[in-house]
């Protein structure tokens, strides 16, 4: 390291920095993206969730990556490969119970994260096209999580995909034909998870990490809100920097580290004692190896789909198709996207608004949790019809805010963080 | 040296050249997009099964496989076969107009098969592509898992996915989540009882 030449003057760093500096902005990355991106000082417990859904996927891809090592993609060997991965790979055990346990804590952080929208309002102008790129790693996720759940070629995993595929079916007239292509075959076979095996470790990770890079992106360049609904950006110092906001390093950094180590406290908790977490993290019937010929006595999926595989349910086959629930289930995904518009809210946050709001909110996270409740229980007795009623309130939750949010009664906003 | 840039040419040569290059695009895809189509050995597997039906008892049912597809073969009882038009005001689909099933299934009316012993049909809710479960009697515990659907109930199959219920030839009753009646096959029966999945007509695989 002694022909480094000298600091050509302009005020960055010297040494190896300023050699790879003069050839790639590492340190302006590093300063516009973390060290002076400048976050609202009064960040609270819903805004770990962001960073945890990153700490998530980097577990989801480490993990991922081991397993494929050991997993066979094919409908002859990929439950036993499971199997001896569980069994016989030192460690395998934990990879794999980290990688599981990881699918069902994305989307536990992810549906906090998206709660957090609703509840600050960090959907709203002009955040919407970060708030439609989190819409579409949410839908990317769902792919990923449902595509990773055909492969350990378990019973639940050969039935469930036969239910969530067949949802294609019912699109009228190219139904069948598109049915057919998807799998491969004339049913869920060899060459469906052989190509849902390559989707899930190559193509929709590769979406995913892109779509997180925009996301982040564009939350870098609009700037984070913040519980108080407010922007920090209206009243900066004599330094240019929002007197309200913080580095993002080391400030949050370091807090975060701390949700960090709560939520790895939590997620090694499920790893070691509970790992199937009594059936709603690793479902029971797969353990049992797909069996074209014996349908589990009741299908549902894992817990994260429930609230939608409900309103799939909730809907009947009308005019001689049941096209109508897959609707259903696709809307309540699509609507999501329009939050931004829907919300004709003056204010931004949950703390100024008035109680028709908080009491919508309250009602649509009943629903949603109920929703989750009935798409794990049997199709008879009190669920269907509690199935209907809330995938009503749902839609009515997004559909009618329009009106609502224009009805309610706000409290005046600070101009600065509180 | 921009003065004399004729832009109408520049931008059709522009277009051109995108329009080309999305063509070749689209052409390209072809190949991908058809490699995801059933092989040549998937379809190859999808030939006719030959079934010996002659062995099954009255009442009693068989499951084969058909193209990867579980289908059920019932000898239904004479009993049975005298309430079959019985009860077509129940029905969703009583003369199978909106079902899948060949022309020559549909032409029998209530009973759905070939010969009206034998009912022949794919186990494949036409819901969401569960198995349906053969429920002969209302409440069989080895067949329904605890699922008891009363008295009344004539015999037929259940969906334990989703709670569709089918009579006994497959024709789904109203209001289920099922909106048609089990898909029929292209089958044939032989005269000694063997039953051929997957061609209309024996002399075709003789």
């Amino acid at each position: 390291m002694a022909a480094i030449p000298e600091n050509s003057g302009s005020g960055d760093a010297g040494g190896l920095l300023g050699w790879i500096d003069a050839r790639f902005p590492l340190s302006k990355l590093w300063r516009e993206q973390v060290s002076e991106y400048y976050a609202p000082k009064n960040f609270n417990f819903w805004y770990y969730f962001g960073v945890l859904s990153l700490v998530v996927l980097v577990n989801q891809m480490v993990t991922g990556i081991f397993l494929t090592m050991n997993y066979k993609p094919s409908a002859a060997e990929a439950f036993a490969s499971v199997e001896y991965i569980m069994r016989d790979v030192d460690w395998g055990w934990l990879i794999r119970y980290m990688h599981s346990t990881g699918a069902s804590a994305f989307f536990i952080v992810v549906y906090l994260h998206m709660f957090r929208a609703l509840l600050y309002g960090s959907a709203r102008r002009p955040r919407e096209l970060l708030w439609i790129f989190g819409c579409l790693i949410f839908v990317m996720l769902m792919a990923e999580a449902f595509m990773g759940y055909v492969l350990p070629w378990g019973n639940m995993s050969f039935w469930g995909a036969q239910v969530i595929v067949s949802l294609f079916g019912s699109i009228p007239v190219i139904g069948g034909s598109l049915v057919e292509w998807i799998r491969g075959d004339y049913v869920i076979a060899d060459a469906t998870l052989n190509r849902f095996f390559a989707l899930h470790v190559a193509a929709v990770p590769i979406a995913l990490i892109f779509l997180v890079i925009v996301h982040l992106m564009a939350l870098h360049e609009v700037g984070s809100l913040n519980p108080d609904g407010i922007e920090i950006k209206q009243h900066k110092g004599a330094d240019g920097h929002p007197l309200d906001g913080i580095p993002f390093h080391p400030y949050y950094t370091v807090k975060d580290l701390v949700g960090i180590v709560v939520f790895l406290l939590l997620f090694s908790g499920v790893i070691f004692f509970a790992p199937t977490l009594g059936g709603f993290f690793l479902e029971t019937p797969n353990f049992e190896p797909a069996n074209l010929l014996q349908t589990p006595p009741h299908i549902s999926p894992v817990w994260y789909f429930t609230p939608y595989y409900a309103m799939l349910r909730a809907v009947p086959s009308f005019a001689g198709t049941q096209v109508w629930g897959v609707l259903v289930l696709g809307s309540a995904v699509v609507v999501l996207f329009f939050l931004p518009w829907l919300d004709h809210s003056p204010v931004k946050s949950i703390r100024y608004r008035g109680t028709v709001y908080k009491i919508a909110l309250a009602i649509f996270s009943v629903a949603f949790v109920i929703l989750g409740l009935c798409g794990m229980k049997p199709p008879s007795g009190v669920y269907p019809l509690l199935a209907k009623i809330c995938t009503t309130l749902y839609f009515a939750f997004f559909l009618l805010m329009p009106w609502y949010t224009r009805l309610d009664r706000v409290k005046p906003v600070p101009q600065r963080v509180t | 040296m921009n003065e004399d840039v004729d832009h109408g040419r520049r931008r059709l040569l522009t277009a051109a050249t995108v329009g080309t290059g999305a063509v070749g695009l689209g052409v390209a895809a072809v190949p991908f997009l058809a490699s995801w189509q059933p092989s040549a050995r998937a379809k190859a597997l999808g030939a006719p099964v030959d079934v010996d039906a002659s062995k099954l008892e009255e009442g009693q049912m068989l499951k084969v496989v058909w193209r990867g597809q579980p289908v059920f073969i019932v000898r239904r009882p004479k009993m049975v076969l005298e309430l079959l038009g019985g009860h077509d005001e129940a029905l969703a689909d009583p003369n199978s107009n909106s079902s899948a099933q060949p022309a020559y299934i549909k032409s029998s009316g209530a009973a759905r098969a070939r010969h009206p012993e034998f009912w022949v049909g794919l186990a494949v809710c036409t819901h969401l592509g569960c198995s349906p479960l053969a429920a002969f009697e209302p409440n069989d515990a080895s067949q329904l898992s605890g699922v008891d659907l009363g008295r009344s109930w004539p015999g037929g199959f259940y969906c334990p996915c989703h709670g569709s219920k089918y009579d006994i030839s497959g024709r789904v009753y109203k209001a289920q989540p099922a909106p048609t009646n089990l898909t029929v096959p292209p089958y044939a029966i032989t005269a000694d009882a063997h039953i051929v999945i997957g061609v209309d007509d024996v002399a075709t695989i003789a």
